[in-house]
């Protein structure tokens, strides 16, 4: 079981740089040919900045951090035992390459199920631009299996 | 971008007086997954969670084999989205894994209107999103918030 004594706990602020060749990167691994995501003067003529975060692409930008796992374990998660349950995004203003995001996480909620058979870890991500502008809001539920 | 294309872009841009719930976004067919798409997608996302890359360290975890990152098919229905409406009226999408993706699997992205609502000033259309496999099994289910009124660079 995982204990309830860790909600609200505050986890290490980490920072990103959102890069051209990564987003390029993401867009290959997903199969993306919309030349927004990989050209930077198709981009433009869309109105973005320059090539634009990907929807989903928060999630990982999150991790690069040197143990990003590292919080689990700190609480008591075997990283064998977790499964992705649910994971939300909210939009707020657009992020694209060159900005420089701050993620500042906490522990929102811990609950179990099935007897304690699961835990369920609630981890609020609020991001903010170099700008101090808070550009989106991420959220995501880890089940962690006890048994 | 010739006349032809420019007006296919314009025909498919949906806008919220015209849909119904019930209208159904174009789907995405999706390859099968392989290896090799979860180890690019590790090193592409940042998520480099060993069980999806490492079948020693898979099935020390229990699992016959390496299975996709769930934020690899997220990261598919981020493209349902975009390939549907311009990615700055996304303002929220909210996913539940409710299944494993394994080797060989073939997704379907699929989305349909649930509802259309007025939310903080703004009309905006729920789709309920989901992946299904060529089996018929779902894998993620979700919606997103779409604000298909919104201009470029305008959020509130």
């Amino acid at each position: 079981m995982i204990h309830k004594q860790h909600i609200g706990r505050v986890l290490p602020t980490s920072q990103a740089d959102v890069e051209k060749g990564r987003l390029r990167f993401f867009a290959k691994a997903t199969g993306e040919t919309d030349p927004i995501y990989t050209d930077e003067a198709a981009a433009r003529a869309a109105g973005y900045a320059s090539l634009p975060v990907p929807p989903t692409f928060l999630f990982g930008l999150e991790m690069e951090k040197p143990d990003p796992f590292g919080w689990m374990g700190d609480i008591g998660m075997d990283l064998a035992r977790i499964l992705h349950g649910e994971q939300s995004f909210t939009y707020h203003q657009p992020v694209c390459a060159g900005d420089t995001l701050t993620f500042e996480s906490r522990i929102e909620d811990i609950y179990d199920k099935k007897n304690g058979a699961l835990s369920f870890v609630v981890k609020a991500v609020k991001v903010t631009d170099q700008r101090g502008v808070h550009v989106a809001d991420l959220r995501s539920s880890i089940a962690h299996r006890n048994t | 971008m010739n006349a032809r294309l420019a007006l296919q872009a314009l025909a498919a841009a949906p806008s919220f007086d015209a849909l119904s719930v019930g209208d159904a976004l174009p789907p995405l067919v999706l390859p099968p997954i392989t290896r090799t798409t979860l180890a690019l997608f590790a090193g592409a996302s940042g998520d480099h969670n060993p069980i999806h890359i490492d079948t020693d360290i898979a099935r020390k975890a229990g699992m016959p084999d390496v299975f996709a990152q769930g934020m690899l098919s997220a990261a598919y229905l981020g493209r349902l989205l975009t390939d549907w409406v311009p990615q700055h009226q996304l303002r929220q999408v909210n996913l539940r894994f409710v299944g494993i993706t394994h080797l060989g699997h073939q997704l379907t992205c699929t989305g349909r209107v649930a509802e259309k609502i007025e939310q903080g000033g703004e009309r905006l259309v729920r789709v309920e999103i989901a992946t299904t496999t060529q089996y018929g099994d779902k894998k993620i289910v979700g919606d997103a918030l779409l604000a298909l009124d919104a201009q470029r660079g305008h959020q509130p």
